[in-house]
């Protein structure tokens, strides 16, 4: 029987509940009594897929239980049949990006010929947006092309993005993009 | 890929050309030694002597935008020597198939070239067809029309000695890897190709891959363990928005946009369903209307019927032939004609070609809506260099996206497969989810839409039900992306009940009763659960690192794509140490009386091709299933440069002439022509080759590592690479400051003087060739100095991706004096 890390603990933690450990050829009790020591306690484990390139590492997140709940460590998750553990600088990197004094926290809106960005709140934000696009949409909508055949477009918006989005998002944000009367869809697959 | 990560173990030797694994894919790199530790060779082509040409048992230098000439030199090899898989060849590729006695190749233009429209006309490419329909074959590969001859007299042209004195490499590095490579032609051996955007991003990119597919079917590599055609892709969730075809000439599962002469969903569906008269091949693009109906039903719900199409009058069309790319976006929005600009989850300002170009166009938009998790080059571009905030009108909306540990989902990586993601921390401040931001910018679009506007239907009558106690809900579009039964449905006897998850696409209907958001990936979420989501730690039985219960991979948990090509026309393994499928069970007078595939999911149930006893079977498919013919297309009439690649120069180059044939540069190739579009080759002002790269600390164009202490502290600034020769040349040293400039704009870098890059003989004068990482831009870190390879990089692309030629263009470079101004 071969073991993970996590697999072990997952063994050693079933000891503890009362089972009988059979089949396994080595001595447990020491290793046993550390693992337990070292329990988390006082985060939430979740499992994640760095989220840089296309190798798709597992990583596990620990989130804090206490205090501001954000993440204070992401380490390679053993038992991942990829990456085995391992991480490269990037994903070594991934509490960085979550915990970061850079990131965008509110909406922001930049107005015509303006030197600054105000915060903006989500209502005001996401209610203009659809007013530009209602407004943009509407004034330049072909319904039929100089050949006089039915399109039913606007090639007064594009979509740029995102291969950054998880599966789900990219699906309902091309179903919208295309409702509207997109054309000009494109994204990091195309560059 | 067609294969995956973890399968490269399995390969008997590596190319690793148009990328770099070691630096920008490390984790693969795992796989690469232990296949190296159990006998593989591994190749290096790159201009540069990277980390991966370190690890290497060959390396060897390439001037960049040559690479078809290398290719081709390696086909010519192997023909030459006999080294191709002779059964695979006749049997599963199209080497077999008779061209029209028209198809003519003469000074580099193949027949049917319109020089004034840049395209072909593709008649005189097609196969000759018998009186069924079907093309004609010669299994001998001996008639003089065959496309095993044409490749020969095709390939016949590039001699050792003139591929090296275009790609200057030197002619015995091109022998050495010539004869480790062909070597994988025996049956049992399995070669692979490890390649990215150094590939892609030429005006020859699409060629540069299918050169190296067609050596992939000559040596019998596609469907093997080991094998196959494998893209590195760069980011995490690339193959996923491509699934979901966030492209603009492609709908979800890789159907086809409709054109404006598309006027009824039928008309639709015929021009998009291709067809076969061979009863031995499968077709499975035939099933086109299931899949075409099925994402209607996803998107319209019950509005979508039989007597309005399902709503397909209500999607917009494009025009005949025309493009709406990437490139021409932005060639469209420098003209002043488009209004407003989605930047979701992007950084447009610094990721594409000519940046500078694509940065002034963003300042002739009336708004643009930026999503992203940190500031970036993009939502501030009107604070940017050379930007005068008070005279850009552009209104900008930045809103911020919560990071991928902060939500739940799945992506899907290059090897296919779809893994879930769990939510770990709550969104920072007052970041949200990218779908709650898409799901909540719909219910106002619709609400507004509800009260009135210019054709409301499609917006009022999207199928929007993705919200669970008023949050966007990953679950819920999963399940529509795998599909629903909407009825009571009966297959083979049995009932699938109304409003239960369709088993897979072999399920779906034509007919409105199934709905599919995407129907290569019906399967990843059934009544058995989420697929994605799984942790199973076991191998398959054949043991070559399938883990088919590790998350769920398209097409239907297939690990290894055209599987059925890894076995003989009997179904025996061509490698049964390294076997993927193979087919099993009872055999009656020689004949396979019962049986099935073990293994991988084979690429289609039906029996091999033969019985043990050699007679052919009727009940067979061939193995290429997606093409309508079911063969592998050594020979591409669908391609718009040319059903063979050919060697053609890049937009910019060093050499005045093509040394292969009469045009210097794809005749095809789309080139834009606005006043940031300049271009210089063989200009004396521009003489040095250049090529962008990445460096393992940093992700595309930076922004989500620049903004992090750790990584900066590692590659905290822009550099550029160059040989010692031409540091020496140019009086420049290790650590100078130097500016980098090309016909469309220039950049401040620091010299590294490196033995990485030599020059190389081209065409008997001495090429320097140099190299600067894209990681890069003004907003992280803001010291007035850092900016993007991009500004320098051209905006012509390939003529069938139309991916933009960002890794080949000529420019000069020059020492910053300390006192001021250039040297």
């Amino acid at each position: 029987m071969r073991l993970t890390r996590r697999s072990f603990l997952k063994v050693s933690g079933a000891a503890t509940a009362g089972l009988v450990l059979g089949g396994l050829d080595v001595d447990l009790a020491p290793v046993k009594a550390h693992a337990q020591m070292l329990r988390t306690r006082y985060a939430k484990e979740t499992t994640t897929i760095c989220c840089y390139c296309a190798v798709g590492c597992g990583a596990i997140v620990h989130t804090s239980l206490k205090g501001d709940g954000r993440v204070i460590n992401v380490e390679g998750d053993p038992d991942h049949v990829i990456n085995r553990g391992a991480l490269c600088s990037k994903g070594a990197a991934l509490s960085q990006l979550s915990e970061n004094e850079n990131r965008l926290t509110r909406p922001m809106y930049r107005a015509p010929y303006s030197e600054e960005w105000t915060a903006v709140s989500w209502d005001w934000a996401l209610d203009e947006i659809a007013k530009r696009v209602q407004t943009t949409r509407d004034a330049t909508f072909t319904e039929k092309n100089a050949k006089g055949q039915v399109v039913n477009r606007t090639t007064a918006i594009a979509s740029l993005g995102s291969s950054a989005m998880d599966n789900e998002e990219c699906w309902i944000y091309q179903a919208l993009m295309r409702s509207i009367g997109l054309v000009y869809i494109e994204h990091q697959a195309r560059i | 890929m067609t294969n995956h990560w973890i399968d490269i173990k399995n390969s008997d030797c590596i190319l690793i050309m148009g990328s770099n694994a070691a630096e920008n894919h490390p984790i693969s790199f795992k796989y690469v030694t232990e296949a190296q530790l159990q006998g593989a060779k591994l190749i290096s082509v790159d201009p540069r002597f990277t980390r991966t040409s370190s690890k290497a048992d060959i390396y060897a230098p390439i001037r960049s935008g040559t690479d078809i000439a290398f290719l081709g030199g390696m086909i010519k090899y192997i023909l030459d020597n006999d080294l191709y898989h002779k059964e695979y060849v006749a049997h599963y590729t199209n080497a077999s198939f008779l061209v029209n006695p028209d198809f003519k190749f003469e000074d580099g233009l193949f027949s049917g070239y319109d020089a004034e429209k840049r395209s072909y006309d593709k008649t005189t490419w097609q196969f000759q067809k018998d009186d069924k329909g079907v093309p004609k074959r010669d299994l001998s590969l001996e008639d003089p029309q065959c496309v095993f001859r044409l490749l020969k007299k095709h390939y016949g042209r590039y001699s050792p000695d003139k591929v090296s004195e275009i790609t200057g490499t030197p002619a015995d590095s091109l022998a050495k890897i010539y004869e480790a490579y062909a070597a994988t032609g025996a049956p049992e051996k399995a070669g692979t190709i490890m390649y990215a955007m150094g590939w892609t991003q030429h005006t020859v990119g699409g060629q540069n891959i299918r050169t190296m597919a067609m050596i992939q079917l000559l040596l019998g590599n596609m469907g093997v363990a080991g094998g196959g055609v494998n893209a590195l892709r760069g980011e995490s969730n690339v193959q996923g928005s491509t699934d979901h075809c966030l492209l603009w000439h492609i709908w979800p599962g890789y159907l086809k946009i409709p054109r404006a002469s598309d006027d009824s969903l039928e008309a639709y569906n015929r021009r998009c369903t291709p067809s076969t008269n061979d009863p031995l091949s499968a077709n499975w693009w035939g099933n086109y209307p299931k899949y075409s109906v099925s994402l209607l039903k996803s998107f319209f719900g019950e509005k979508g019927t039989l007597e309005n199409d399902f709503g397909y009058s209500w999607m917009p069309r494009v025009d005949d032939g025309e493009p709406y790319s990437w490139l021409d976006i932005f060639d469209a929005m420098y003209d002043g004609k488009l209004k407003g600009l989605f930047a979701w989850g992007m950084n447009p300002a610094c990721s594409g070609a000519n940046a500078g170009k694509s940065r002034q166009a963003m300042g002739k938009l009336d708004w643009m809506v930026n999503v992203n998790l940190f500031d970036n080059e993009t939502g501030s571009f009107w604070q940017g260099p050379d930007m005068d905030p008070s005279e850009i009108k552009t209104e900008v909306f930045m809103l911020p996206a919560c990071v991928s540990v902060e939500k739940e989902g799945s992506i899907t990586n290059s090897g296919r497969w779809m893994q879930w993601r769990y939510q770990g921390p709550r969104p920072l401040g007052d970041s949200r989810p990218d779908g709650d931001i898409i799901v909540d910018l719909g219910e106002r679009i619709k609400r507004a839409y509800e009260k009135g506007g210019v054709f409301p239907e499609p917006v009022v009558n999207l199928k929007w039900d993705y919200a669970t106690n008023g949050k966007y809900d990953p679950h819920q579009v999963a399940k529509e992306i795998n599909g629903y039964f909407l009825e009571d449905v009966t297959i083979k006897d049995q009932v699938y009940k109304k409003g239960t998850l369709v088993p897979s696409f072999a399920f779906l209907q034509a007919d409105g009763s199934t709905s599919s958001g995407n129907w290569l990936y019906c399967n990843s979420y059934t009544e058995k659960g989420n697929m994605a989501a799984r942790r199973g730690g076991e191998d398959a039985p054949n043991n070559i690192g399938l883990y088919p219960e590790f998350a769920w991979c398209w097409p239907v948990n297939r690990r290894i794509i055209y599987n059925r090509a890894s076995v003989d026309l009997a179904g025996r393994p061509w490698n049964p140490d390294r076997w993927v499928v193979r087919f099993e069970g009872e055999v009656e007078d020689g004949k396979h009386a019962k049986g099935k595939w073990t293994g991988d999911v084979p690429d289609g149930g039906w029996p091999p091709m033969r019985n043990p006893d050699g007679t052919a079977r009727d009940d067979s498919k061939y193995p290429f299933i997606m093409i309508a013919h079911g063969h592998g297309q050594i020979y591409g009439p669908g391609r718009a440069d040319g059903p063979f690649p050919e060697h053609y120069e890049p937009l910019e180059c060093p050499v005045e002439k093509n040394l292969m044939n009469a045009q210097r540069m794809n005749p095809t190739a789309p080139v834009f022509k606005t006043a940031a579009d300049a271009f210089a080759t063989c200009d004396p002002r521009f003489p040095f080759v250049c090529t962008t790269y990445r460096v393992s600390e940093h992700w595309q164009t930076g922004l989500m590592t620049r903004p992090q202490p750790w990584l900066m502290e590692l590659q905290p600034q822009v550099f550029v690479e160059m040989s010692e020769e031409l540091a020496e040349l140019k009086g420049i040293g290790n650590g100078d400051r130097v500016q980098v400039a090309s016909a469309r704009g220039s950049l401040e870098c620091t010299a590294i003087v490196t033995k990485r890059l030599k020059p190389l003989q081209v065409a008997g004068t001495l090429i320097h060739e140099v190299g600067i990482p894209y990681n890069y831009g003004w907003r992280w870190p803001r010291n007035g100095k850092e900016d993007s390879a991009n500004l320098l990089t051209p905006a012509a692309g390939d003529p069938n991706t139309r991916i933009p030629e960002t890794k080949a263009f000529m420019v000069n470079v020059t020492k910053i004096r300390k006192e001021g101004g250039a040297a």
